[in-house]
């Protein structure tokens, strides 16, 4: 087997004396996608901020490539750490004032180093990538929903991160935005890129996913492929949520 | 009462020179005051604990003190440490002094205010502390910062006054030293605040045009 990109410890988060990860253990294969699925409050955000520590752990570990993350010295280096890991955030989290290719560009600028031209130059290609070739001048108002989210992968691939995190990208769009960014997400993922995704959309986790997790009260309570998980959840927890969520 | 109209007819054009004077070290103080408050600001939202214990330090002296004595202590304090300025120069500098302490929490409240995803992202993208307050928090909190740092402009002008007590020959001094020799006191009193308040009024029409001119998202 190939060595895991992310291997995860026994991570746990409080918030105060409110445990929100009891103790998560996890490793990811390179060019594996694992979706994550679970209720509301259980813990699915916070795994995924704990992993680019967006959010400081209370305790476990993370490895990427066998490094431990979150244990440089410096501000700069776990900066640069972070940026190993790509992140998706539900609500877009675009830079308003800047025009889609400057969402891009900036990162390529300020943290890789670029010149300007060179950054502006890539942050195209990257558009192109999302299939925003003709929107590069816009600036986030002037994009849809669907179209905003994919400047945001675009932004997050421009790091040629190791790993994608995704955090319900699609769940704040218009249902009829959805189809489009998950279409670059599946591209991703056949593209041989290394996928954490958040999501209740059942299609995407069935046709794309190579595992899938059911998170519960802060632990993962089941996971295996999609169609055994799916098909036949054994967890009285992953039957409940499972249920509801087909009746939604 | 009698009023001296032959005055202040005589008095608007020697009021004109105090006049100049007075926005000369307006603009100069508020350049520099915006230019020293943005620098206090982002260093009181440092990651640096010194810092900002230094600058907010640095800001409750400046609002828990009369800019009188501070223009006071610039002017008579600094030449024992071998410092020396004009009167001029050392106005200018009280002042700046002065408006940087407000400017300073104007800009801290306007980036303080930027929402919390907006750092995320750039966190996530690998920008240091540094890098987001300045090319991701400061620019999306430029437009909202319009109006209260004008109000800081406005109390900056009105403040430049006070200089007149270090023989600053601005509008003020230009203003006393027409009644110290005609002796009319009520006339040109009233003509001085007919020059500022004509020449707030200008300033707040220029900030609410500038106001509509910057992007909105
Ligand atoms: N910054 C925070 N401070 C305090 N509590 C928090 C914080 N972030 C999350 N929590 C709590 O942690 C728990 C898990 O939150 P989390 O956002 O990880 O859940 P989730 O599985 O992503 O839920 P959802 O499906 O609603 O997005 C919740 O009870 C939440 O209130
Ligand atoms: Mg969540």
């Amino acid at each position: 087997m190939v060595a895991a990109v992310i291997q995860v410890q026994d991570l746990s988060k409080s918030f105060g004396d409110n445990p929100v990860l009891r103790g998560v253990s996890l490793d990811v294969a390179l060019a594996e996608t694992v979706v994550i699925i679970g209720a509301s409050g259980s813990g699915k955000t916070t795994f995924l901020r704990c992993l680019n520590r967006l959010e400081e752990p209370t305790g476990g570990s993370v490895r990427l490539d066998g490094s431990p993350v979150g244990e440089a010295s410096s501000e700069r280096l776990s900066a640069a750490q972070r940026s190993q890991f790509g992140f998706v955030f539900q609500r877009f989290n675009l830079f308003p004032h800047l025009t889609a290719r400057d969402n891009v560009a900036i990162g390529l600028e300020k943290v890789r180093g670029m010149s300007r031209a060179e950054a502006r130059a890539l942050a195209e290609e990257e558009l192109s990538r999302v299939h925003l070739q003709d929107h590069i001048d816009k600036r986030p108002a002037q994009l849809s929903g669907g179209q905003q989210q994919r400047v945001a992968i675009a932004r997050a691939l421009a790091m040629k991160p190791r790993v994608m995190l995704f955090d319900e990208p699609t769940s704040a769009l218009d249902p009829e935005l959805v189809q489009e960014v998950l279409d670059v997400m599946k591209d991703l993922a056949e593209a041989g890129m290394t996928m954490v995704v958040v999501t209740h959309e059942m299609s995407f986790a069935r046709d794309v996913a190579d595992r899938v997790i059911y998170m519960e009260d802060g632990v993962i309570a089941e996971q295996g492929p999609p169609d055994q998980l799916f098909g036949a959840p054994k967890s009285a927890g992953a039957q409940r949520f499972l249920r509801h969520l087909s009746h939604d | 009462m009698t009023i001296d109209w032959g005055i202040i007819g005589e008095s608007i054009p020697l009021l004109a020179e105090g006049l100049v004077v007075t926005l000369q070290v307006s603009a100069l103080s508020a350049v520099l005051g915006l230019a020293l408050g943005v620098v206090f600001g982002l260093g009181s939202l440092s990651r640096s604990r010194p810092l900002r214990w230094l600058v907010m330090a640095y800001v409750d002296f400046i609002r828990g003190t009369p800019l009188l004595i501070q223009i006071f202590l610039v002017f008579f304090a600094l030449p024992m440490i071998g410092i020396r300025f004009d009167e001029f120069w050392a106005g200018v500098f009280a002042l700046s002094l002065n408006a940087s302490a407000f400017v300073a929490e104007v800009v801290r409240g306007g980036v303080g205010s930027i929402e919390k995803g907006q750092t995320e992202a750039a966190k996530a993208i690998g920008m240091r502390h540094s890098q987001i307050l300045v090319y991701i928090l400061l620019p999306q909190a430029y437009r909202q910062m319009v109006p209260p740092l004008t109000n800081e402009l406005i109390s900056l002008v009105k403040n430049s006054s006070l200089l007149s007590v270090i023989s600053v020959y601005e509008l003020t001094r230009a203003g006393q030293a027409i009644i110290s020799v005609h002796f009319v006191p009520f006339e040109i009193y009233t003509l001085l605040a007919v020059y500022y308040y004509v020449l707030i009024k200008a300033l707040s029409w220029l900030s609410v045009q500038l106001e509509r001119r910057l992007p909105t998202w």
